[in-house]
């Protein structure tokens, strides 16, 4: 069963089509990847996905219904979260406060303050930033700020998880820690969809891969499809 | 949300507050009816610098129209002074300004940084020329007359406003909105995406940080007798509010009661005793806070933490 599904979706800025009549769908229980050259349009479909900016035409599903349209923290709370390119953690307050905002805001059932403790405590733990709690986010070093990000996301308890380039400006070592951290997320029985330009991982990582380029679909499959279509070679290396 | 154990050092605070409440409470068997009057001023600043820094210090909305709350406060007293008891006036200030925030923070919440401050002054302005025209049209005088109340109501009046402040703004903070109105102001669009509702989140704070100007300015106008729009809706009260307790430092709770107590002060005893040099004065010591203490006063504290450390360390045993 689809737990996410896109059809026709479309959105401009100015004259440009960002997104451009694009049919997705992810599988529960699935990783996916988003790929495409810079300025393809999968930060937007991404905003548009989670409620960030809204489509012009087409419709998103999640579950089942209908969430094109509605608010940020309403699409959260459905159990769909996400992080950003650009990390986006709240840079003054402590690592611990940043994960028990979610976990106090981010669901339907309404949490105590102990129990989203005991909650953000575990989640820390989960992306290895145990011990840090008190530190402030801005005082992390990136790696450890886009953890914190993930960790945050988890704090809403989804059922799907939008990671908008988890590994960009990632060293090798911590690119692998990275793809271990995704296998743990999906083992947690979290549907992934994940923007990634680190081709190494995005190929070791996900079941299947969507294609943008100028805003539209032009290839998915398999990883070992994708890397073999001319399409995509002729769209990153030029005709 | 942060829990502590019961140790000496925590008591401090507690014990600090009983004390002070027990002298404010007591303030008219002991002091001149002077100082009654002197200490209702500080109160109404601190009233207005709290209740400003409940919204915007969290949030880091710059908001400029405390003098459009406190404002429609005083007019309602002007107007309804006459027909109803004070009890009640104060309590309609409240709830009309309170009705004001919440239909602005509906409208304007959504602007950010510059364009919500630039909106915020206009509205002062814009309240101002409405209730003069109104007065010049309809009732054909441009002043009201407030009918006064005895001093000592006055401050009682000012002092349960402020402990009704206190206690809501420190219940806010301390709650899970309060750190949902700092991930506001840390990252609206992050805040949004892990769950919280922020428009009416912010509407709703806005508008309860009003309820309190309104009422300050209610019981005001009782002591100023004549009211006109230009001393109702005086753009300085906004920006004394501001001043004050950005001087006072936004990271502490007590930072802007620190900065409206002190410039309060400062303002009434440099302007009985320095007439002329008055404002220079003033302004070289809110330069001075600026520029070296930009966290403000309460920045103040963890520096004399590490001095008296470093001191103690030079000379051990001393």
């Amino acid at each position: 069963m689809h737990i996410l599904e896109g059809n026709a979706v479309t959105k401009h800025f100015g004259g440009l089509a960002a997104v451009s009549d694009v049919d997705f769908a992810v599988d529960q229980g699935e990783v996916v990847g988003l790929i495409g050259p810079n300025g393809a349009g999968k930060t937007t479909l991404f905003n548009l996905i989670s409620g960030a900016l809204a489509p012009e035409s087409g419709t998103i599903r999640f579950q089942g219904d209908r969430i094109s349209g509605l608010k940020p923290h309403v699409i959260c709370r459905r159990g769909l979260a996400r992080t950003f390119q650009s990390v986006k953690v709240f840079p003054h307050l402590p690592a611990h406060a940043n994960v028990q905002l979610a976990a106090l805001f981010g669901r339907t059932d309404r949490m105590s303050v102990a129990e989203a403790n005991r909650e953000t405590v575990e989640l820390l733990e989960f992306v290895g930033l145990a011990g840090v709690g008190a530190v402030p986010a801005k005082d992390l070093k990136l790696p450890l700020q886009k953890r914190l990000e993930v960790a945050r996301a988890l704090g809403t308890k989804p059922q799907m998880l939008l990671l908008d380039e988890l590994m960009a400006g990632l060293n090798p070592t911590e690119v692998a820690e990275a793809m271990d951290l995704v296998y743990r997320i999906r083992d947690r029985g979290v549907t992934l969809f994940l923007i990634e330009h680190v081709m190494k991982a995005i190929m070791g990582v996900c079941d299947r891969i969507i294609v943008l380029h100028h805003g539209q679909k032009i290839a998915e499959g398999t990883p070992q499809e994708i890397a073999t279509s001319r399409t995509v070679v002729e769209v990153y290396l030029g005709e | 949300m942060r829990t502590r154990g019961t140790t000496p050092k925590s008591l401090v605070g507690p014990v600090l507050v009983v004390l002070a409440l027990a002298l404010l409470a007591s303030l008219t068997f002991y002091a001149s009816a002077y100082t009654v009057i002197f200490v209702t001023s500080i109160l109404m600043y601190v009233v207005l610098a709290v209740s400003w820094a409940m919204f915007s210090g969290p949030t880091g909305y710059i908001s400029l129209a405390p003098a459009a709350f406190f404002g429609v406060g005083i007019y309602t007293a002007a107007v309804l002074g006459l027909k109803l008891p004070l009890a009640l006036v104060i309590l309609l200030a409240g709830v009309g300004s309170f009705c004001l925030a919440l239909l602005i923070g509906a409208l304007t919440l959504r602007l950010r940084g510059i364009y919500f401050v630039i909106f915020t002054v206009g509205l002062v302005e814009l309240i101002k020329n409405l209730v003069l025209w109104y007065e010049v049209t309809f009732t054909g005088t441009r002043g009201r007359f407030v009918i006064p109340v005895d001093n000592n109501t006055v401050y009682y009046v000012m002092l349960t406003i402020l402990v009704l402040l206190l206690l809501t703004a420190y219940l806010i903070r301390r709650s899970r909105f309060g750190l949902a109105l700092q991930s506001i102001g840390e990252d609206e669009q992050a805040a949004a995406h892990v769950g919280v509702n922020v428009n009416p989140l912010k509407t709703t704070v806005f508008a309860v940080s009003a309820v309190f100007m309104g009422a300050a300015g209610a019981i005001m106008a009782t002591r100023w007798s004549y009211v006109d729009p230009y001393i109702a809706f005086n753009p300085l009260f906004s920006f004394m509010a501001v001043l004050m307790a950005i001087f006072g430092g936004l990271g502490r709770f007590y930072g802007p009661i620190l900065g409206a107590v002190i410039i309060a002060y400062l303002e009434e005893t440099l302007i009985t005793r320095f007439p002329y040099h008055y404002m220079l004065i003033f302004g070289l010591v809110l330069v001075a806070t600026i520029v070296y203490l930009p966290g403000g006063l309460v920045a103040l504290a963890p520096k004399l933490r590490s001095w008296t450390a470093r001191l103690r360390r030079a000379h051990p045993g001393g």
